[in-house]
């Protein structure tokens, strides 16, 4: 019954423990450690202040799907007051930039050379009587496919063109079946300016270039040099030396979203309708996945280049093509579609679109917020795991 | 002097491709590239899941909603109840447009008044949105040309015939996969030359190779040739790929193709061996690649057009090899493109070649510790 003393083991045997607050001093003196690591590496200065802003000017001004005035060519085969008239639309066309000719050989160099992305035909019996006794003339538009975009975009608005010129000359003359009214509106963005979507969506992966890039090569660089094994022989753990080293790296994946949304609102004029409670915990969600993988990468690599091109395989360009911020997720083949949910960037630069553009949509938010907060625990076991297993 | 430099070349080439994991980076990723990207890498619009609040009592609005069902374009048509859903579907991206008929549509069309119809989009993708927009304008069209047959009497308005030159079905992979040769040339050519003499600082053996016999040029020129052959391999690779995997034509001369294809790789590898000299360490060297390659990519016209940006980043374009060399290979794939179109395009290749590779050599000799 009185046992109890015996029972006790020696305490000889036992493993050194720490108090929390002794755990606590460590981890803090590892956090210091890391930063100051960190501020004093011109590449981190680099990587999270002046790549972002050369990307942010870049996706800013650089990449747009606003076509204005593209360079057209004009034939005008004929020479009556109407196809004159047609011409004339033409010309005064926000979305064309017209050079006029007589014959279509003139342009289709031009064409080839890709100086001039596409050529209306005005026929030569356009406007002569035949017009008048009911056959229809043909305008032909010959667009370079090879730009595929573009061409559409020249062959809707050449139509629009004709259109509104028919609309016009025959509005007076002859009263038509009246068709329907199609009222067209585009909440969120009615100007359709492609900038306002474009610089939120790049945010995203200016935070992934941080978050798994710089974080992988970082890491990488340790393994590289031996100095992880340095650390892993310290009475830290192996979870306290990974969240050590991510703290840092997670204040600076903010640090740089701050700088880029102060920029996209105040220097490109993108709304911000959102709240910043959604924005800063859809950016902390995202930054778990992010980091993880960056970790992840460089556990599986330990070089910097194979851990450098796997970052940029597996981070930035899936951010940049499979993230939804350009192309479109629905228009692509179904196994790429079921790729594109493995990305954590397409759960993120739709809420970021949302957040700026919309408000807050919150059911919206917390399913893309579990998502990837689930991704991120996911990565981080996996990155553990794998470190662990260097230490036995 | 020949087996000298012979000797560098060799034992370059071993650099490269020694290392097991070095080697599967020069082959995994862009085989992985061109697949997914290729395919991602569209802006078309298909398989868009729509919205339709339809209170109209007669049958066109049903008969409207059957045509857009029937479409190619779209995937799926959620039916709504009131505008609260029609709100919701939106902001929740559960659609990309909805549509609303009035309640007087049918009765509306048949007494020919304009019918009201709405349709509400999703500006937050609006390239899109604009497309689809055009779709179900046409959709509408249609259906009101085949209820009131003759309707339009009058002048027969003029018909538009739209063709595609050199790409008649508009197929986006025309236009990817031909810059993708150009861009996934770019990035690996990039990183292979923009390590080979960090790496060497980093070992300290770049030294040596500045106190051995060779010359400055000889140096220059045993990094410039491994990289060389390493990116007219891919570059082969990429143009079967192009050809066999992806149906691409090839309607230019491959003479013409691998003749700038030179120039072009010695224009990346001047810039990567120029990053390379300036870097102390290989991580600087991997950032000063990737902060030329994600500029001279998004600045290409290879996602986005040239011809969009604003005047003063379009004059800045033309010190951008990929935009020239991506001109040629989409020129020589699809258009046939001219020898004299092709040397146009090459001669800034040419020029940015030489003033880069005699910079990196100036460097090698002048930045020595």
């Amino acid at each position: 019954m009185e046992h109890a003393v015996d029972t006790e083991p020696a305490p000889a045997r036992r493993l050194p423990t720490f108090t929390p607050g002794e755990r606590f001093r460590r981890f803090y003196a590892l956090v210091r450690k890391e930063t100051q690591q960190l501020v004093r590496d011109p590449s981190t200065i680099l990587i999270a202040f002046v790549l972002p802003l050369i990307l942010l000017f870049l996706f800013g001004y650089g990449v747009s799907l606003d076509a204005s005035r593209t360079r057209i060519g004009l034939v005008l085969e004929s020479s009556t007051p109407a196809a004159r008239d047609l011409g004339a639309s033409f010309r005064a066309s926000p979305y064309f930039d017209v050079r006029v000719g007589r014959d279509r050989r003139e342009f289709s160099a031009d064409l080839v050379a890709g100086t001039i992305r596409g050529i209306v035909v005005v026929p030569a019996d356009f406007g002569s009587e035949r017009l008048r006794r009911g056959s229809a003339p043909q305008i032909q538009v010959l667009v370079d496919g090879s730009e595929a975009n573009t061409a559409s975009f020249v062959q809707s608005y050449a139509r629009g063109v004709v259109a509104n010129w028919q609309l016009a000359t025959s509005a007076q003359a002859t009263r038509r079946a009246a068709p329907v009214s199609i009222e067209q509106r585009f909440w969120f963005n009615p100007e359709l300016t492609s900038r306002f979507f474009l610089v939120p969506g790049s945010i995203a992966i200016i935070m992934t270039l941080i978050g798994t890039l710089l974080t992988a090569l970082v890491v990488a660089r340790e393994w590289e040099r031996g100095t992880m094994e340095a650390m892993m022989a310290t009475p830290v753990t192996a979870v306290e030396l990974l969240a050590g080293k991510l703290l840092p790296y997670f204040v600076l994946g903010l640090g740089s979203m701050v700088m880029c949304t102060t920029i996209a609102v105040f220097l490109f004029g993108v709304p911000f309708r959102g709240s910043l409670l959604a924005l800063f915990s859809l950016s902390i969600a995202f930054l778990c996945p992010a980091l993880g993988q960056g970790l992840l990468i460089s556990a599986a690599a330990k070089n910097q280049f194979v851990a450098s091109q796997l970052a940029l395989l597996t981070g930035f360009l899936p951010g940049f093509l499979l993230s939804g911020f350009l192309f479109e997720i629905d228009s692509m083949p179904l196994p790429i579609r079921l790729l594109t949910r493995i990305v954590p960037s397409r759960y993120f630069v739709p809420s970021l679109q949302t957040v700026f553009l919309v408000g807050d949509v919150w059911p919206q938010f917390v399913r893309d917020i579990a998502v990837m907060s689930a991704m991120g625990a996911f990565l981080f076991f996996l990155a553990a795991k794998n470190t662990q297993k260097r230490l036995a | 002097m020949l087996q000298r430099i012979l000797a560098l070349i060799v034992k370059e080439l071993l650099a490269v491709l020694r290392d097991p994991k070095g080697r599967l980076v020069l082959i995994v990723p862009p085989i992985v590239q061109l697949l997914v990207f290729a395919n991602a890498a569209t802006l078309e619009v298909r398989n868009v899941d729509i919205a339709v609040l339809d209170r109209d009592a007669g049958r066109s609005g049903h008969e409207l909603v059957t045509r857009i069902d029937g479409s190619p374009f779209f995937r799926s048509i959620v039916h709504l109840q009131n505008l609260e859903q029609l709100r919701e579907a939106i902001e929740m991206r559960r659609v990309i447009a909805a549509l609303h008929i009035s309640p007087s549509f049918s009765r509306d069309l048949a007494a020919r008044r304009p019918a009201d119809l709405q349709i509400i989009l999703d500006g937050r993708r609006s390239n899109a949105a604009q497309i689809v927009a055009g779709y179900l304008g046409q959709i509408t069209e249609g259906m009101v040309a085949d209820l009131h047959p003759g309707a339009s009497r009058g002048p027969a308005p003029a018909v538009v015939v739209a063709r595609n030159w050199f790409n008649p079905s508009v197929d986006f992979k025309w236009h990817t996969v031909p810059g993708l040769v150009a861009v996934i040339s770019l990035l690996i050519g990039l990183l292979v030359t923009a390590l080979s003499v960090a790496r060497e600082r980093e070992l300290g053996t770049f030294d040596q190779l500045m106190v051995s016999p060779l010359r400055t040029h000889e140096i220059l020129l045993g990094k410039t040739v491994p990289p060389l052959l390493v990116g007219l391999f891919h570059t082969t690779v990429f143009v079967l790929a192009a050809v066999y995997v992806f149906g691409i034509p090839l309607r230019g001369s491959l003479i013409y193709l691998y003749g700038s294809a030179l120039f072009y790789l010695g224009a990346i590898i001047g810039i990567g061996l120029f990053i390379s000299a300036l870097s102390e360490t290989q991580q600087q060297a991997i950032l000063g690649a990737f902060l030329f390659a994600a500029p001279a990519i998004l600045l290409s016209g290879f996602a986005t057009p040239i011809e969009n940006m604003p005047d003063w980043l379009q004059t800045l374009t033309v010190i951008n090899p990929l935009r020239w060399f991506l001109v040629i290979v989409k020129g020589i794939f699809l258009k046939a493109l001219p020898l004299d179109e092709v040397l146009r395009n090459t001669a800034p290749l040419a020029l940015i070649a030489l003033v880069t590779l005699s910079t990196a050599a100036w460097l090698f000799r002048h930045r020595t510790e």
